[in-house]
């Protein structure tokens, strides 16, 4: 079977993940569709990895994950933080720098 | 068995793309979050063909598990799930769709033609890679990004609690 199925369904879920950061309004929806960036990517390594027969692919795998969490909880606290302020989490209403 | 590996991996291609669509057209942001752990489960799965249990079932307690539940947690706790879909720039939706598609041809276009390997099948047994020696891996020749990771994490956690902090003015300060 070739690579270039696993390469195809992984730049198709990023491109879903590209689409939903820049479609959807909703600031949850758009972490979400980070989370779909990082597991497309995810899986490429993976993929390449099982390809070159090294185990490397798949540590890198580890590391995206742990900065993954991290990224996500720094995230959601920032949400919490500022819906505490403004009462809403739609990015549109997120503009009070705009000159 | 190339014909039985290449349904099953259409099969859950299918699923991976069908709850990726799902989470991005449903209106329910715990829908949303629930088609993103099916589709975790689907990609932990693809990792299991590809030979990598480990990160398979990290997947699932780190993505599926934790990070999901988490999401869940602050959609509640917030009561956000009802999500608006009216659009304040005219046309902006299908303008980024259209681009997400050519950037899709482009991605796809150049991993397979310029990237050499793509034509090239995957081994056919693939060897399962034991957690015993991706560990052995980690704590010798990566050791130093594992302890950066441990750095990161902390820094995560203090600003976590940071941002979220709420301050009470203190008793001394009301007096002054």
């Amino acid at each position: 079977m070739p690579i270039t199925y696993y390469i195809v369904l992984s730049s198709i879920l990023f491109v879903l993940g590209v689409i939903g950061v820049v479609v959807r309004r909703n600031a949850i929806v758009i972490f979400m569709s980070l989370e779909l960036m990082f597991n497309a990517a995810n899986l490429l390594f993976v993929a390449f990895a099982a390809y070159y027969q090294i185990i490397t692919g798949q540590l890198f795998v580890f590391f995206v994950m742990t900065v993954a969490a991290a990224e996500v909880a720094v995230g959601l606290a920032l949400m919490v933080a500022i819906f505490r302020a403004k009462h809403s989490i739609d990015v549109d209403q997120m503009s009070s720098l705009k000159g | 068995m190339p014909v039985i590996q290449i349904v099953i991996f259409a099969i859950l291609g299918l699923v991976a793309v069908g709850t990726a669509v799902g989470m991005l057209l449903s209106r329910n942001a715990v829908y949303a979050a629930l088609f993103l752990v099916l589709n975790f489960a689907t990609i932990a799965i693809l990792y299991l063909i590809l030979g990598a249990p480990f990160i398979a079932l990290a997947q699932i307690t780190v993505y599926a598990g934790a990070i999901m539940v988490l999401f869940l947690f602050v959609i509640m706790l917030l009561g956000v799930e009802k999500l608006p879909f009216k659009e304040r720039l005219r046309g902006q939706r299908l303008i980024a769709i259209l681009l997400g598609v050519v950037f899709l041809g482009e991605a796809v276009l150049y991993l397979v033609y310029r990237g050499q390997a793509g034509q090239l099948p995957l081994p056919d047994a693939i060897q399962f890679v034991s957690p015993a020696e991706l560990g052995r891996v980690l704590f010798s020749q990566y050791m130093l990004p594992f302890e950066i990771t441990s750095i990161i994490l902390l820094a995560a956690l203090v600003g976590a609690i940071v941002l979220t902090h709420h301050d009470k003015p203190t008793p001394a300060a009301e007096q002054i």
